[in-house]
């Protein structure tokens, strides 16, 4: 058999210029058929006419450090509002020199949040620094110890207020959103009938009434002369609100658990405590991390409700400072600064769930 | 399950930590002393009367009834905290012992004094139900308003005195009711009504805030009767009385001519008037159960009715209200306190 | 050794059998719960009773005495807050149930786009998911609005893109048909179109599942949908008078406005949920297994077909337990209509507590209603679900 040997020099071809590099992309992206093609100049077309107005009015015929009377002159976006408003809309009426307590226990939640993202240092370490940092930042808040001044909760507002409402609330509802799970898997029946009506009474009603009913009506149902604060009352009804939700969430977990699962554990003659300990919920606790993160995603977003009931979170001192006459008028501007607090913050959470999805392999 | 319960145990003690205001109130007076302030309503995005400015600080005519009231049980205007309420939840939070006493522009009329169980004290504001359109317009009276959008306030009295107004006069209107004042006042602006309707003092303190305050111009009519007065609970009238005679020390202080500037000489004054309000002849304290010296704290601290009035609401400010109605009696208006004796 | 069953009452103690446990569990559960209730009741019955606030529903049969702004029936202030209550149920209703439209319409668009194999729409079709689902949709209420009314003229300098339709910052105006019998008898038609088409379909599966032939369902039924109101049209004079909205005084009057309150709260809920619809709709399509479509094809399926009876069915099982508790989550967020100022039922209750003072009561009702609307849609879920459950061997 003849053996053919190539002797000369071979020579790299390169692909046709068509299908590499930025012409190859856009014709496999945007031009693959004739009404991609159109659909691509489209969308470029809207963009070019949305965009460059826009642009223009956010950042190139902005005013950033202005008066507001300067602002009412000029034809730009004016984030002076944001400028000189900054210190009320983030901290409330939380008093000036003691800012820098929410503003160190912020940054102690965002490094904790940071942190739980590398999964490398899940340990119960982690768990114990997010315990220490919890007690930390409610310490900064308050006061009245350490030699800080005690600062009533009232005094609360602003973005501190926002993640206190979202991040406490998550902490509480979780263990009785996974108790009312329990509840609704129970075999006793009047166990799981209170539980399936409290959870579809909750998860139908929308969540501006339980807040209404905790500012208006829950202060009726107190003895005489006891009162809660208003922000601890707006607390429990999204602690109550959020407990419904998550228990749904762990229910599909619960309900994900092979049967040998509970076979198995009955036969090692665990009792139900025990299973559920040690056999049942870590494991179904891991599945639903993920939604969980969706979980606390919509606590987040719905504390914003809270400015029904006129407590001074994130979107209410924005609010206020607006009807300032100095400001009045560039609503906009500030909606989309808050706009823009809530995007970062959610963005974080959601891509961080997604990556914790394929990680833990549970999406399907 | 163990870490969620730690977790949980933490949190709910961190929770506790962090907001433990379970407060036990039996009296009004007993229990604001205990806890050692006045808790006060408020409206929180009402300018002039009260609002928080760009430091968090609270300013306005009701702010400083609240701080005179903590001035008489206290002697300190600081001791006080204001709790924004909207107008739903006001009645509620006085009901129900979240605050003591509200200062939040609340009518006063008879099914509140009944049905709701409150008590209102004397009146620190006298008001009426107004319109304010653009000048563009051309209007001269509320009754050629017929087929307008109308912008209303919220409030409880003012949709009902509209909608009685126009009903009476046989007129179509449509309202459009937005529960956040500042919402509400950006949509008039905006030209999305014809005409804003809510109590007179609220359309100057709107009207001062708009861009433009001289397009817009507040109509002659008035529609209804709006005595303004801080309430407190039905059934305490040891807290009433002090409520009532904190006003009135205001407006008594205006009527012997004491300010906050003269009030440290008007103690060495020889009218028995005077020495009797201020304290110096003892009495009047006593007998409601606070110092002796609380109208002279009240002064001091807060001012009389008059400067009250015009720090927060006068000529001199962006509402730049003149006194009318509540102006003195001697000086033609509604202000009259009973003597203090 | 032989193994005897042990009777099991007699050797374990009470605390240790298992029956007797859990009806003492149970028994000390309810307990507690009914304690609470009762303290709760019995400290509002003191509450109230001791401030002399008035209770019950009594308020319902008296005089409302405020107006509400818009209304799908007639309503005046002299009518009762029972009638004002129901306008606002109606309203409700009304911006929920365009609300499902025009969501479930706008988030399979979007959803599908999400999928495309054109690079820039996929990508704004993410980047619309993502910006959307992370801001409050109270917060975008709140932006819509004012830039509803910042954005478009006064009346006077309305907006007119075609002639009869008016756009200005006192909401979207154009013409209607005067009213005519003849249109009640359209809607008849409609409806009768309707429930022909529900038989016509019944019909047109058992002779498919009879003999194979294949009726052609869609085109008809969409001729049945145009023709018989047409006929109806037709037959009652064929009436062309047109409403068109005309500027008088301060407003226009005559034809339709629509209200920027209902557009921004519209807008606000459909943009939103819509977020929501796409990511449940792409979840729903890529569900489905690529094995099936090339085995619909191998059995020499037309493409159509394929997406209609393969891929949909199957798509469809995923999409819609999710899709409804979406919509469902639309239903109740309309409720921040009081935020904006579009009389829906819950605005038009918190003007009734601050009226009456009967917070219980106005809270209650509001929480009924949406319980009412909630558990009927899952009463219905419910019943799809076991309907359209996967039959397995």
């Amino acid at each position: 058999m003849a053996v053919i040997i190539h002797t000369e020099e071979h020579v790299n071809l390169k692909p046709p210029t068509s299908t590499t590099g930025i012409i190859g992309w856009v014709r496999a992206n945007l031009c693959n058929t004739w009404y991609n093609s159109l659909f691509s100049l489209l969308i470029i077309y809207i963009l070019w006419q949305v965009m460059a107005p826009f642009i223009n009015w956010a950042l190139i015929n902005a005013n950033w450090t202005s008066s507001g009377a300067e602002c009412h002159q000029s034809g730009g976006a004016c984030w002076s509002i944001i400028h000189a408003n900054i210190r009320f809309i983030l901290f409330g009426f939380y008093p000036p020199p003691e800012q820098w307590r929410p503003l160190t226990a912020m940054i102690i939640l965002f490094s904790l949040l940071i942190a739980s993202r590398n999964r490398n240092w899940w340990s119960k370490n982690l768990l114990y620094t997010w315990l220490a940092g919890l007690i930390i930042m409610g310490l900064l808040m308050k006061g009245g110890l350490f030699g800080l001044t005690s600062i009533e909760s009232d005094q609360w507002g602003g973005l501190p207020l926002t993640l206190m409402l979202s991040v406490f609330g998550l902490a509480a509802a979780y263990p009785l959103g996974v108790a009312l799970a329990l509840g609704r898997q129970s075999r006793l029946p009047v166990i799981k009938s209170l539980t399936v009506i409290y959870i579809e009474m909750i998860r139908g009603v929308p969540l501006i009434s339980l807040l209404f009913m905790s500012a208006i009506i829950f202060p009726l149902f107190l003895p005489e002369g006891i009162t809660i604060n208003k922000i601890l009352r707006a607390q429990v009804a999204i602690i109550m609100f959020t407990a419904a939700y998550v228990a749904e969430v762990v229910r599909g977990g619960l309900q994900a658990m092979p049967k040998g699962q509970y076979e198995a554990a009955d036969s090692l003659g665990l009792n139900y405590f025990q299973t559920m300990r040690l056999i049942i919920l870590p494991q179904a606790l891991k599945i639903v991390i993920p939604p969980t993160v969706s979980v606390l995603i919509s606590a987040f977003k719905d504390t914003s409700l809270v400015v029904i009931i006129a407590l001074y979170d994130v979107l209410k001192t924005t609010q206020s400072t607006l009807s300032n006459p100095q400001w009045m008028g560039f609503s906009t501007e500030a909606y989309l600064f808050v706009g823009m607090i809530y995007f970062v913050c959610c963005y974080f959470m959601s891509t961080w769930s997604r990556r914790l999805e394929i990680e833990l392999h549970t999406g399907r | 399950m163990k870490r969620s319960g730690k977790i949980s145990v933490i949190a709910i003690i961190v929770l506790m930590l962090a907001l433990p205001n379970l407060l036990i109130a039996g009296e009004t007076l007993d229990s604001v002393k205990k806890k050692g302030f006045v808790t006060v309503g408020v409206n929180g995005s009402l300018f002039g009367f009260g609002q928080p400015d760009e430091k968090g600080a609270w300013k306005g005519l009701d702010v400083d009834t609240g701080r005179a009231i903590a001035s008489a049980v206290f002697g300190d205007a600081s001791k006080v905290k204001f709790i924004p309420l909207t107008a739903v939840q006001r009645f509620t939070a006085l009901q129900s012992g979240e605050i003591d006493v509200l200062c939040r522009n609340a009518t006063r009329t008879l099914s509140r004094d009944t049905a709701m169980g409150l008590n209102f004290a004397t009146v620190n504001y006298y008001d009426g139900q107004g319109f304010m359109v653009s000048k563009k317009l051309g209007i001269k009276s509320a009754k050629e308003l017929d087929g307008a959008t109308i912008c209303v306030l919220p409030g409880t009295t003012t949709e009902q005195n509209a909608a009685d107004f126009f009903r009476s006069h046989g007129l179509k209107w449509k309202p459009v009711v937005i529960e956040q004042t500042s919402e509400l006042a950006k949509a008039f602006f905006a030209g999305r009504c014809v005409c804003l309707t809510s109590d007179a003092s609220q359309l100057a303190g709107t009207r001062a805030v708009s861009p433009n305050p001289d397009d817009y111009m507040i109509l002659p009519d008035i529609i209804s009767k709006e005595p303004l007065a801080p309430a407190v609970r039905h059934g305490d009238d040891q807290w009433r009385d002090i409520v009532d005679f904190a006003v009135l020390a205001m407006i008594n202080a205006e009527e012997l001519e004491i300010t906050s500037q003269n009030v440290d000489d008007m103690l060495k004054s020889k009218n028995p008037k005077i020495q009797r309000f201020l304290g110096v002849t003892e009495g009047n304290g006593k007998s409601l159960g606070l110092d002796e010296k609380f109208a002279y704290n009240i002064i001091k601290q807060v001012g009389n009715y008059g400067e009250v009035f015009e720090r927060n609401v006068g000529v001199n400010t962006p509402l730049g209200i003149e006194r009318g109605l509540n102006a003195l009696w001697t000086d033609g208006g509604l202000m009259y306190s009973p003597p203090f004796k | 050794m032989a193994l005897k069953q042990l009777p099991a009452s007699k050797n374990t103690s009470f605390w240790q059998d298992p029956d007797k446990r859990s009806i003492i569990y149970q028994v000390f559960t309810l307990g507690t719960v009914l304690m609470i209730g009762y303290y709760l009741f019995s400290n509002v019955q003191a509450n109230l009773e001791r401030q002399s606030i008035a209770t019950g529903f009594g308020f319902l049969d008296k005089e409302a005495a405020f107006e509400i702004g818009e209304s799908m029936i007639n309503y005046s202030a002299a009518d009762t807050y029972t009638k004002a209550l129901f306008v606002g149920i109606l309203n409700t209703l009304k911006v929920s149930f365009i609300g499902i439209i025009l969501t479930v319409f706008l988030g399979t668009v979007i959803g599908v786009a999400r999928l495309s194999s054109n690079w820039l729409i996929a990508k704004a079709a993410a980047i619309y998911i993502e910006v959307l689902q992370d801001i409050p949709i109270l917060l975008q209420l709140f932006l819509w609005y004012a830039i509803f009314y910042q954005f478009f003229p006064s009346p006077h300098q309305a907006l007119n893109p075609v002639d009869g339709v008016f756009i200005c910052n006192r909401g979207l105006v154009f013409g209607i048909p005067e009213s005519h019998p003849a249109h009640t008898y359209m809607l008849i038609a409609l409806l009768i179109a309707g429930i022909g088409i529900f038989f016509l379909r019944r019909w047109a599966g058992k002779r498919q599942a009879e003999t194979g032939k294949i009726f052609p369902l869609f085109s008809v039924s969409l001729l049945l949908v145009i023709l018989l109101p047409l006929a109806a049209w037709f037959a009652g004079g064929a009436p062309t008078a047109m409403n068109t909205p005309e500027l008088r005084g301060f407003n226009f009057t005559g034809g339709l406005n629509v209200s920027p309150e209902f557009t921004a709260l519209l807008m606000g809920l459909v943009l939103y949920t819509a977020a929501f619809v796409a990511e449940i709709v792409r979840a729903g399509i890529q569900s489905v297994n690529h094995g099936q479509t090339e085995a619909a094809m191998s059995i020499g399926l037309k493409q159509g077909k394929i997406l209609n009876l393969v891929i949909l069915p199957q798509a469809l099982r995923v999409i819609i337990p999710p899709l409804t508790s979406q919509l469902l989550n639309l239903t109740k967020n309309s409720s921040l209509a009081v935020a904006i100022g579009f009389p829906d039922f819950v605005a038009v209750t918190n003007t009734t507590i601050n009226q009456t003072g009967q917070a219980i009561e106005g809270i209650a009702m509001i929480m009924a209603v949406y319980l009412i609307i909630s558990l009927s849609t899952s009463v219905y879920m419910n019943w799809y679900n076991q309907k359209s459950k996967l039959v397995e061997r």
